[in-house]
């Protein structure tokens, strides 16, 4: 989904009429286009068919016949509104944090590491070292350091911003401190290749022109390092909107935070609700597409991509 | 641009600047005084420190030690930002982000001035790119670039222009002519101009007054003719233009002039023209100041005749002909004849005299590098 964002961020004008159609060039196409239509249109379609079954008359659980009921779509609506501004708060906050951290980590590791390559090689790897345990693993140690009897509770009960009955697990906050942390380097790497390749050369000349420091950077080094800021905002922000596991019961959430991924996750294997699941799954992705589109066009950046 | 042709410039005075980076110095006590509405040069070849010296006077730099002046305020302490100096970069250092008028507005915008439109649009008019201010700068061409980063320095009407290689890019043509657009406009706006370069054509021909830079020093600094005519060190003689140096030890000296002797051949200076008048010295002269002849020429104490050598070598080079003539005991010697018809005729291998005039030759204070003393 990520990489379609990004093929409509830069509309390839001239592909159309320079197309050479020759047999070498099918052929070296056709693996790609086979595993699309397999595992990407299959699916797909697969997925909004089912979105539009109606519940088997037998009343059977888990059955459902082909229909074309669009009163799925009113009924998720309706009834998951909260999971879904939810999904959407969350990510929108989520994204912001994670580009408040690693704008600062990637300048540092771009631009001021430029001339000691190998601390720059180690701090790069330290960004995307975590990467090497699973994920689950490491919400689950997340889970634990910050669990209701853990040191950290403990100091924001003794500090008074937790009442002695509130805990940090199970709260927005855990959720979307889970959510920043897990999708973080997804900003950083982007937000890193831009600025490894920002001129500092054009900093100077900005500074030489009468801009103090802080209008270098929103003059100069900000809209030059849109792209990256562009790319880390939608590969972070996409996928969080469709997590479900942060928010889950048995991480760092609790009832109160569930997101669609985790209506999705309960319609698909607890209620055998296909439908209902499918339903909510395109309206996500209808949502996200609209979004990132309006995104990409304000920001204008369609010729520093 | 009109309205503000009264600005002037102010003068640059930079005070035992010295500039160390971890394992080299870049700039060794250096003192150097720039008087205002001046063109002046700093010229050596890479690694000399004229780069650094600009860095330093725009504030991209800050001296290990020593005192930057401009107008008789001590900047050393300002931010770049807070310097009326400008920059006209080598890499030309254009927003691509920015059309090109808002490039030549950003410092206008950034001082808050009101008028930045107007203003901009007539220094693109300046350097005659007014239509092409909508423009992206990668859209232009190399010439075009430098023109607008000149622009987008010269429209602040700094104190002071620094031009650091701006003309390095160009290919020849297109940097002759923009050589005589910014002396053309550096007499209009009568600006102070810090160039730094290591075109020694380029220098001479554009600068007031020329530093020679080499190893973090300045070694000698002047107008250029005065530069020319009177090389002092061994590194600016051979830096700027060509030089014939002959070494020997001083064998006579009156009070006018000293002697040397180099290979069997006595080599006279004017006294008044030579640094050094004791020991081991090295004279000079320009290869276009000396003549050659097919015999031994009959000529006064104010000649100086060395050879017979032969010549090795003939170059034509269009306005003259250059021969290389080895002399026993004496070494190379570079002549330049123009090429006005009169050129003699001679060929590889023929035997001559070499003669200048004692008035043309110069004295240096040291010894070119790789000669020893002894």
């Amino acid at each position: 989904m990520a990489f379609a964002a990004f093929g409509s961020a830069s509309p390839t004008k001239d592909s159309g009429n320079k197309r050479k159609g020759g047999p070498i060039v099918l052929a070296l196409l056709l693996p790609g286009l086979i595993y699309l239509a397999l595992f990407f249109m299959t699916p797909l379609v697969n997925l909004v068919v089912t979105s539009l079954e109606s519940p088997d008359p037998t009343g059977a659980i888990g059955a459902y016949f082909y229909d074309f009921n669009i009163g799925n779509y009113a009924t998720v609506v309706s009834s998951y509104m909260p999971q879904i501004l939810r999904s959407f708060g969350y990510a929108f906050a989520a994204t912001l944090f994670a580009l408040a951290i690693s704008y600062p980590v990637a300048y540092y590791i771009g631009v001021k590491l430029r001339s000691r390559p190998l601390l720059q090689r180690l701090m790069l790897t330290l960004v995307i070292a975590p990467f090497f345990i699973s994920f689950l693993l490491r919400t689950i140690a997340w889970k634990q350091l910050l669990s209701d009897n853990s040191g950290f509770v403990s100091l924001l009960h003794a500090t008074g911003i937790l009442g002695q009955t509130q805990f940090f697990i199970g709260s927005d906050a855990a959720v979307i401190f889970g959510l920043t942390y897990n999708f973080i380097p997804f900003m950083t790497l982007p937000l890193f290749t831009n600025l490894e390749r920002l001129d500092v050369r054009l900093l100077e000349a900005a500074s030489d022109l009468y801009a103090s420091p802080r209008k270098v950077f929103s003059r100069v080094t900000l809209p030059l390092s849109m792209p990256g800021i562009i790319s880390g905002t939608l590969l972070t922000f996409i996928p969080i909107a469709g997590d479900y596991v942060n928010a889950s019961r048995d991480f760092l959430g609790s009832s109160k935070t569930s997101m669609i991924g985790t209506m999705v996750e309960a319609d698909y294997l607890q209620n055998w609700n296909y439908p209902s699941a499918s339903a909510m799954s395109v309206l996500l992705m209808g949502v996200i597409l609209v979004l990132v589109t309006a995104y990409v066009r304000r920001s204008g950046t369609e010729d520093l991509l | 641009m009109a309205a503000q042709a009264n600005v002037s410039g102010a003068d640059l005075e930079l005070i035992d600047v010295r500039k160390d980076f971890p394992g080299f110095t870049a700039l060794d006590d250096m003192d150097l005084h720039i008087p205002a509405g001046q063109f002046f040069a700093l010229l050596g070849p890479s690694g000399c420190g004229k780069t650094t010296t600009l860095r330093i006077v725009a504030g991209l730099e800050t001296p290990t030690q020593g005192q930057v002046l401009l107008g008789g305020k001590d900047i050393t302490a300002s931010k770049p930002h807070e310097r009326p100096v400008n920059t006209v970069f080598q890499s030309y250092a254009l927003f691509p982000h920015m059309s090109v008028l808002d490039n030549i507005a950003f410092g206008l915008r950034q001082r808050k001035i009101a008028d930045y439109e107007k203003l901009a649009k007539d220094a693109l008019n300046l350097v005659e790119l007014g239509h092409l201010g909508d423009r992206r700068p990668q859209q232009l061409s190399g010439g075009q670039q430098q023109r607008v980063a000149l622009a987008r320095a010269l429209v602040n009407r700094p104190s002071l222009l620094l031009l650091d290689e701006p003309l390095g890019a160009l290919d020849l043509k297109l940097r002759r002519q923009m050589q005589i657009e910014l002396k053309a406009i550096q007499l209009e706006v009568g600006l102070t101009f810090l160039h730094v370069t290591h075109d020694q054509e380029e220098a001479m021909d554009m600068a007031d007054i020329v530093a020679v830079m080499n190893k973090g020093r300045i070694e000698q600094m002047g107008a250029p003719e005065v530069l020319y005519d009177r090389p002092k060190t061994a590194f600016v003689s051979k830096f700027l233009g060509q030089s014939n140096l002959f070494i020997g030890e001083v064998t006579s000296s009156n009070p006018s002039s000293v002697s040397i002797e180099v290979g069997g051949n006595k080599i006279t200076v004017d006294k008044k023209r030579a640094e050094k008048h004791t020991g081991r010295i090295a004279i000079g002269v320009r290869p276009e100041k000396a003549d050659f002849h097919e015999t031994k020429p009959k000529l006064g104490a104010d000649h100086v005749v060395i050879g017979p050598g032969e010549i090795i070598d003939i170059r034509f080079t269009g306005v003259s002909n250059q021969y290389l003539i080895e002399i026993p005991g004496v070494g190379e010697v570079i002549v330049f004849a123009q090429n006005i018809g009169k050129s003699p005729e001679i060929e590889l291998g023929a035997k001559v005299w070499v003669s200048f005039k004692v008035e043309h030759a110069y004295g240096l204070a040291d010894l070119p590098d790789g000669t020893e003393e002894n």
